[in-house]
């Protein structure tokens, strides 16, 4: 069973007299497990199709569903608990909530869901210990660097163990050491526990670990290849 | 799904303190709008209280009992006999806490210098401090000994008017039932002072049984006053005592005697909670305009937690919870002040600058603050509900915006 199903979606957004195609006609089957990327130059509608996988935006036209369940017909508190409990995001900006400590943003999302403080400081401190970030989980964003903030995005993410994780550039502003340490946890998680990854970027390195690569220009899917 | 109650209470604890002087400055206009509901409630309750108390205290006491045309024509001609066995059953009862009856005329005051219309009361001392008299008025000499005391006791106000001072003789001037003049002679046996200038220059004390020989009358008498044990609810002694008078005497309470102080008392409360409303919509311009500023500058923020899986009723929430929190410390800091403003003022604040202005509507020039907890209760509901119903707008607003535009704002 595919794990997304992506029929004919269109999203076009009225820019003056022009039209700027944001999704045209993109069809995609994503099998569970799998480990992709989305490539291409900016505006061709990498993050409009992570959006609109993951309900922050919705369609012109077109059917997506996740599990066989059409998302796109979803109403606000169904797409919110789609993404309370199925899938983690990684956003192009880390969007840390400035006034809670690193701990704090990474159980936000536990919290939300109803886990029990010890299983949330359970799984927060290993997460944490598992990205670099051991001894800063009282530390809030403000006073970590950008890169600490992306891997406290990262571990929020992945904390409530989704089985879709749909990541927005995840490794910008990580050095080359970060990167690759991030990229083998998501593939070891993606490995053990089939979860299923999305991820657009610009970078060449990450491209590599990925099984499917697909290449997206103006809004359209123009190369989708198995590595 | 449940509310994540926590998480929502704590992210709205620390939102309040990002912008501490513009939450400090909105504390500052609750704890004052508060305070003002408050404090000015207790003066307002003190005024209308006091002038009810002045009220009873000079018809006096709670219910009377005339005969029917008194109050048309207060002369000697419409008196009443002294109260019956039944009567006397009923004022001898649970229900009365004092009474006393009294001889009420029109009469006229002489002294070597000056004359003045005043009301002539002839009354037992015993049965007059129980209505309310207190020895404590009595600024010079003493008060009448006994229904028999041949002197008399004037108000402060009443002897400056006259020239003329204690020990002194007056003559005081009334009619009889046949409409003959009847007077006599008495020596000025006390002065009293009382809240209201007009109580002191009006009224003159004498012994009821030498006013009633002075009147021709033998044991009638004008008025029987009766005062309950609570004169917010004179109804059922008012009934009580009408079951027991024959039908040519008029029972009336307070209320109806005074129908001024009665409407007085019923639109007290309607007047607080519309006063109460109106410092709230003054203040609610300021809630709404923190709250909109809070929001807009979390727009992102907002987003971000749609994003991660929050509900919109979860954001409505946070922001409700976000205004409650400002609004219970504001009620806190509000009523603490308004506390602690009001009680060292409960000896009375001295207005006797505009204590001419405030005899006209019968109230006296030291004003007594009456801090009641159904008027700090009401305060404070005010506050929470208008205040969350004011705040519905912005958290609604909050909760309203597409997780993607609102992620794209900077």
């Amino acid at each position: 069973m595919s794990s997304i199903s992506c029929s004919n979606l269109c999203k076009y957004y009225q820019q003056g007299d022009a039209v700027i195609k944001g999704l045209d006609h993109v069809s995609l089957e994503i099998e569970q497990g799998s480990f992709i990327c989305l490539s291409g130059p900016s505006g061709s509608g990498k993050t409009t199709l992570l959006n609109c996988i993951g309900g922050l935006d919705s369609l012109d036209s077109g059917e997506i569903s996740i599990d066989g369940e059409r998302v796109d017909l979803l109403g606000k508190a169904a797409l919110a608990d789609l993404r309370l409990f199925r899938i983690g995001f990684v956003f192009q900006a880390y969007n840390l909530i400035p006034v809670l400590s690193a701990r704090e943003n990474v159980e936000f999302v536990m919290q939300v869901q109803g886990v029990g403080a010890t299983e949330r400081n359970k799984r927060s401190s290993k997460i944490l210990e598992e990205v670099g970030l051991k001894g800063m989980e009282d530390r809030r964003p403000a006073q970590l660097s950008g890169g600490q903030q992306q891997r406290v995005a990262v571990a929020r993410a992945i904390v409530s163990q989704p089985k879709l994780v749909l990541a927005d550039e995840p490794t910008a502003n990580l050095d080359s050491a970060s990167m690759e340490k991030l990229m083998e946890y998501f593939r070891n998680l993606n490995r053990v526990h089939k979860v299923t990854f999305l991820m657009a970027t610009h970078d060449q390195r990450v491209m590599q670990w990925a099984d499917r690569r697909i290449v997206m220009v103006d809004g359209a899917v123009v190369s989708d290849e198995v590595q | 799904m449940v509310l994540p109650l926590k998480p929502v209470s704590v992210l709205a604890w620390r939102n309040l303190w990002r912008n501490y002087r513009r939450t400090l400055i909105m504390l500052l206009a609750i704890t004052l709008g508060v305070w003002a509901m408050i404090f000015m409630t207790s003066l307002l309750r003190g005024m209308v209280d006091d002038m009810v108390r002045q009220g009873i205290a000079a018809l006096p006491g709670h219910v009377q009992v005339h005969a029917a045309a008194y109050r048309d024509d207060p002369s000697v001609t419409h008196s009443l006999p002294a109260p019956g066995n039944q009567l006397l059953a009923v004022l001898n009862g649970g229900q009365v806490a004092a009474w006393s009856s009294r001889v009420r005329v029109p009469a006229m005051i002489s002294s070597e210098y000056e004359n003045r219309g005043v009301t002539l009361l002839g009354v037992d001392p015993e049965g007059e401090l129980a209505l309310g008299f207190k020895d404590s008025d009595i600024v010079e000499g003493r008060f009448l000994n006994a229904s028999d005391d041949r002197g008399i006791v004037i108000g402060r106000k009443l002897l400056q008017r006259l020239e003329t001072r204690l020990g002194k003789r007056v003559v005081l001037m009334s009619q009889d039932p046949d409409n003959t003049i009847a007077d006599g002679g008495f020596r000025i046996a006390g002065v009293f002072k009382a809240e209201l200038e007009s109580r002191e220059e009006g009224y003159v004390y004498a012994g009821r049984d030498v006013v009633q020989a002075m009147l021709g009358i033998g044991s009638d008498v004008s008025e029987i006053a009766v005062l309950g044990q609570d004169y917010q609810a004179p109804e059922t002694l008012t009934a009580t005592i009408r079951d027991v008078v024959t039908e040519d005497l008029e029972v009336l309470s307070w209320l109806e005697l005074d129908p001024y102080l009665a409407t007085m008392m019923r639109v007290m409360n309607g007047f607080v909670l519309v006063w109460m409303v109106v410092i709230f919509l003054a203040l609610s311009f300021g809630l709404v305009n923190t709250l909109m500023m809070a929001v807009f500058e979390r727009v992102r923020e907002i987003g971000l937690m749609q994003a991660l899986g929050m509900r919109p009723a979860a954001i409505v929430y946070q922001i409700l919870v976000e205004s409650l929190m400002l609004l219970a410390l504001g009620l806190v800091a509000g009523n603490l002040l308004a506390i602690g403003t009001v009680m060292p003022l409960k000896d009375g604040i001295d207005v006797s600058a505009v204590s001419q202005g405030l005899e006209m509507m019968g109230a006296s020039s030291v004003l007594y603050p009456v801090l009641l907890w159904p008027d700090l209760l009401l305060a404070n509901i005010v506050v929470i509900v208008l205040g969350m119903m004011t705040s519905l707008l912005p958290a609604w607003r909050a909760s309203q915006y597409r997780p993607v535009e609102a992620l794209s704002r900077t």
